[in-house]
């Protein structure tokens, strides 16, 4: 059902039977390890090449989550994932590997609540029994293609992120135990007309505050209803900004409340993240791994997850275009 | 919204720009500045120690004690990169390690090694020269314009 201008209640409230993430080394030294069910301790997953080392760590979640539910792949109806690379490539191959009914999406780093949305609605207005959907992104496959080799010896500046290696998968269902998907904001295209790829948190902060705002405009709720308000991959940067923002546009939100996945998922003292995680596996390991984790534990009930994607191109950044922004919410409630 | 050719920002786009770099770290130029002169000028050293030692103990002169002096730097930095080392030195030195021969000789063997994954030919051989190739267009084509103006000089009397 829509609700206000762009968000939509999910009426049947579509349950999230299981979840499961996989990452690379790197990020199992930091401090969500214990919530990733598959680390990988070879950044190429003894395949060839990076994008290969990709798709087997998307194909791991996906297989994991269809295991931990207790589903078996034929009875799932439909398979929506995202991912970073050109003609997302990793989706489509673990969809061929897999052979779910499927539908790609691109948000770049907001393919994960942006699929999590779509899953949902296609659970509660189609009735479609089991829908899994996931997103991936590799560090290594990520820089060769947006920026430069990996072994090239450019020094980064400290607004630059450090990209996710892994992937997350959840499966919805019509009914079951666990934390359900009761509503999901739609965002716009927001550009502030930053240029640098280095720079991606003050890039996408407006458009996470813009859907934010839209969130609790439509909803006709209070920044409170909510336990945890996550965003994706801002970083340090893009989290301090959308606080700044929301506050002085008159939001009564606290840095109790608000969180970002890209300052969670690494230990910044200790790890060289410069200002945080981003990637499509940022958010959705820190909420299909962790946040369900401890809502299954019954210490979260509410949390409203804001998944954030830049969607600009090498080739678009070169013609000096701007970044377009984008961020999709999603609220999940025990 | 988005920004036109002239990168020309609307005033909400240049209010948000201003609040956001309020919230930036700026780049520490000072200290990148001191670390590059440091690494830049301990690769320098190191390369002139080759130089002398080539010239001692290997009977080369003056003239062509360059050529091995250049050929070891190089060596040096494909295998630093391929050990995956090169990226960490040079996120500390900067232009230290970058403008030197040994931060050509990282283009050209990162991209090689990046891009081994698509074969030899269009893989290694189409990519090696990705960020290497400009460098050489242009050094090339200024180095054509400077000897046309030294002939031209030299043609009309000389200094």
């Amino acid at each position: 059902m829509v609700k206000g201008h762009q968000s939509f209640i999910f009426e049947s409230k579509p349950v999230i039977l299981a979840s499961a993430t996989s990452a690379g080394p790197f990020e199992a030294q930091g401090p969500l390890a214990e919530d990733i069910d598959l680390i990988h301790d070879d950044i190429y997953l003894g395949q060839d090449s990076f994008e290969k080392a990709e798709k087997l760590m998307l194909e791991g979640a996906a297989v994991k989550t269809m295991e931990k539910a207790g589903i078996n792949k034929y009875d799932v109806g439909l398979f929506i994932s995202g991912d970073l690379m050109n003609q997302i490539i990793s989706s489509s191959f673990t969809a061929r590997t897999i052979g779910i009914p499927y539908l790609g999406i691109f948000g770049a780093c907001s393919s994960s609540m942006e699929g999590l949305s779509i899953a949902a609605a296609y659970v509660d207005g189609q009735k479609v029994k089991y829908v899994l959907t996931g997103a991936s992104s590799h560090n290594s496959s990520a820089e060769k293609q947006f920026r430069y080799p990996n072994e090239y010896g450019a020094q980064k500046p400290p607004t630059a992120q450090w990209t996710v290696t892994g992937a997350g998968a959840c499966l919805l269902s019509t009914q079951g135990n666990g934390p359900k998907v009761t509503g999901a904001t739609i965002g716009r295209i927001v550009d502030m007309g930053i240029s640098d790829p280095f720079n991606m948190g003050a890039a996408m902060a407006p458009a996470a505050v813009d859907t934010i705002e839209a969130h609790f405009r439509d909803m006709e709720i209070e920044p409170d209803y909510y336990d945890i308000i996550v965003t994706g991959d801002l970083g340090s940067i893009g989290h301090k900004i959308t606080l700044d923002k929301l506050i002085e546009n008159g939001m009564r939100i606290s840095e109790k409340t608000y969180k970002d996945c890209g300052m969670m998922i690494y230990d910044s003292k200790k790890q060289q993240v410069f200002a945080g995680g981003s990637g499509c596996a940022c958010s959705a390991i820190t909420v299909y791994g962790h946040f369900l984790n401890r809502m299954r534990r019954g210490e979260i009930k509410k949390m409203l997850a804001v998944a954030t994607g830049a969607l600009h191109s090498p080739l678009s950044y070169q013609q000096k275009e701007s970044i377009p922004c984008i961020a999709h919410a999603v609220a999940i409630e025990m | 919204m988005a920004s036109n050719k002239n990168n020309k920002l609307n005033l909400e786009q240049q209010k948000y720009q201003s609040f956001a770099q309020k919230r930036e770290p700026r780049r520490p130029l000072l200290s990148n500045c001191l670390k590059a002169f440091i690494s830049g000028g301990a690769i320098c050293v190191f390369g002139q120690l080759l130089h002398f030692m080539y010239i001692k103990y290997f009977s080369f002169t003056e003239n062509n004690a360059g050529d091995p002096t250049a050929a070891t730097l190089i060596i040096i930095s494909v295998l630093l990169t391929g050990f995956g080392v090169y990226d960490t030195i040079a996120q500390w030195a900067g232009a230290g390690s970058a403008v030197p021969i040994t931060g050509f000789a990282n283009t050209i063997s990162s991209a090689a090694i990046e891009h081994r994954s698509e074969g030899y030919v269009l893989g290694v051989g189409g990519n090696m020269f990705k960020i290497a190739g400009p460098v050489i267009v242009y050094g090339v084509f200024s180095a054509f314009v400077v000897s046309i103006i030294k002939m031209l000089v030299n043609y009309m009397g000389g200094i």
